[in-house]
């Protein structure tokens, strides 16, 4: 309940004040004053304006007290206590203008994550720094600076004009589905935070495809998380047991699909999407992988996707045909690239070759999970 | 808001050198009228007075009380600052969007935006 609400109190306090550190410290104000007397008195019949308004006017004592902090906000003078508890219709819903904020490609990459997960998913610092893997301190600095940066740079805080908003959702794209990444190895945490901003962003902008594209895709991937890992090792797509597919999550990532195939949602993250789904049915159709993931190269010029796209071709055309593309590839230091030619050298009965293209993956592999996978698939191959 | 903009030429091609020469008059007809309608850009304030190329630079540093003078800029050749001006804008998405129709911004060069310090 409360995180549901800290985004949106945050992004109204933002756009009230003008000021990320006067906002952040009247919402936490108000949220610990609720968590003190909710329990006690009931919560109040619409707690995101009561949070709202209580945090107005711990603002505005806090700029009573201590005027020269004026100067930080956007506000010319000190304005009156709001009142009475105001109902939801009053406070704006900001949190687009929020992470349009948190998301400008003015901020480094790892500077709109922190940030996002700081202002909108109400995590603390602590928390991102864990997830991240990151020293508590230098997470600290990093969302100091990146503050420091929107109020000197004069960062806007709303919605782009049409003419940047495509690049300026990409970037926001971009973080969102980062962050859904960084907990798709595991930290599970950053995986629902990804789902929950992905979802507000829909609701938010309901007629982007890119945007239902995106949560199509996350709920696609979510769905075999449990499948996905047994023990601690990583179970590829085809070893992956799935009747512990979430179905209900697939039924759901493939309604927004469809809808943003409806609003003739074209882009990277449809397409990874609708590949995601294909690969969801039982027996997948290879032919119309292949030609998607050709879609997708063809979008994105990325080796990776070719890389992709050259499984899905030996799925559907034979090993030979696979290991063409692979070959022609300036992948070398990426060990998906050698895993693969292992695999499909595998296939074909070069075992020699494949056993050499497994070893120079190992040599290239950095997460432990992967390295196990590599090393049965090199086992296996011995025997 | 208050920005700086700095112009870092690349490699851009400079009136009075042979590549300047090799670009079409249409083009440095573009080139000028550019940089004519950038001056005309209400709150923008060109730097003044021009710029000769950074190769005539001399940088000066001292070191323990010692004077020590070098050719050319402190900067690479191409990292150097050729020209800059002031933009008084409402945020930085305004600033970002005039930068970018400074030829030097698509033809090899860069423009640095500075916030200034407000007074």
């Amino acid at each position: 309940m409360f995180r549901e609400e800290w985004g949106r109190v945050l992004a109204n306090l933002i756009g009230f004040l003008g000021d990320f550190d006067l906002a952040e410290e009247a919402a936490q104000e108000a949220f610990a004053i609720a968590a003190e007397r909710w329990p006690r008195d009931g919560e109040p019949r619409n707690p995101g304006a009561w949070l709202t308004t209580t945090a107005r006017n711990r603002a505005i004592n806090r700029l009573n007290r201590d005027r020269t902090l004026l100067r930080k906000t956007r506000l010319l003078e000190v304005p009156d206590a709001v009142e009475d508890t105001m109902d939801e219709a009053t406070f704006p819903d900001e949190r687009l203008e929020l992470v349009f904020t948190c998301c400008h490609p003015a901020l480094s990459t790892d500077a709109q994550v922190a940030l996002t997960l700081r202002t909108l998913g109400g995590l603390d610092t602590g928390e991102i720094a864990r997830a991240f893997l990151v020293p508590e301190p230098t997470m600290a600095q990093r969302l100091v600076r990146a503050k420091r940066k929107i109020a000197a740079a004069g960062i806007p805080f709303r919605v782009p004009p049409d003419d940047v908003l495509p690049d300026r959702l990409t970037a926001v794209l971009a973080v969102v589905y980062l962050i859904f990444n960084a907990g798709y190895g595991g930290r599970n945490e950053l995986a629902g935070e990804a789902l929950r901003l992905g979802t507000a962003l829909a609701e938010l902008m309901p007629d982007e495809p890119e945007v239902h594209g995106v949560v199509a895709l996350m709920l696609l991937h979510d769905a075999r998380r449990d499948a996905r890992f047994e023990g601690g090792d990583v179970v590829l797509l085809e070893d992956q047991d799935s009747s512990r597919w979430d179905r209900e999550q697939i039924a759901a990532g493939r309604a927004l699909l469809d809808r943003a195939l409806a609003l003739r949602g074209r882009g990277p993250y449809v397409v990874q999407a609708a590949i995601a789904s294909l690969h969801a049915d039982e027996p997948r159709d290879w032919h119309e992988i292949a030609a998607l993931y050709g879609e997708l190269s063809r979008l994105t010029g990325s080796a990776v996707v070719e890389l992709s796209r050259a499984v899905a071709v030996a799925e559907a055309q034979g090993p030979e045909a696979g290991l063409a593309i692979v070959d022609g590839l300036e992948l070398g230091d990426y060990h998906y690239l050698h895993a693969t030619r292992g695999e499909l050298l595998r296939r074909l009965g070069r075992v020699d070759d494949a056993r050499a293209a497994y070893g120079q993956a190992l040599e290239l592999v950095h997460d432990d999970a992967e390295r196990r996978l590599l090393v049965r698939r090199l086992a296996e191959l011995t025997t | 808001m208050k920005y700086m903009l700095l112009i870092y030429q690349g490699t851009t091609p400079l009136p009075g050198t042979p590549e300047w020469d090799a670009l079409s008059q249409e083009e440095q007809g573009a080139v000028y009228a550019a940089y004519g309608e950038l001056n005309r850009t209400p709150g923008f304030t060109p730097g003044g007075e021009q710029m000769q190329h950074p190769e005539t630079a001399t940088t000066v540093q001292v070191k323990d009380g010692t004077t020590l003078t070098t050719d050319g800029p402190f900067a690479e050749i191409k990292e150097a600052i050729g020209g800059y001006g002031f933009y008084e804008a409402g945020d930085l998405d305004a600033a970002i969007a005039l930068a970018a129709k400074i030829p030097a911004a698509s033809m090899g060069g860069a423009i640095e935006i500075r916030p200034l310090v407000e007074r």
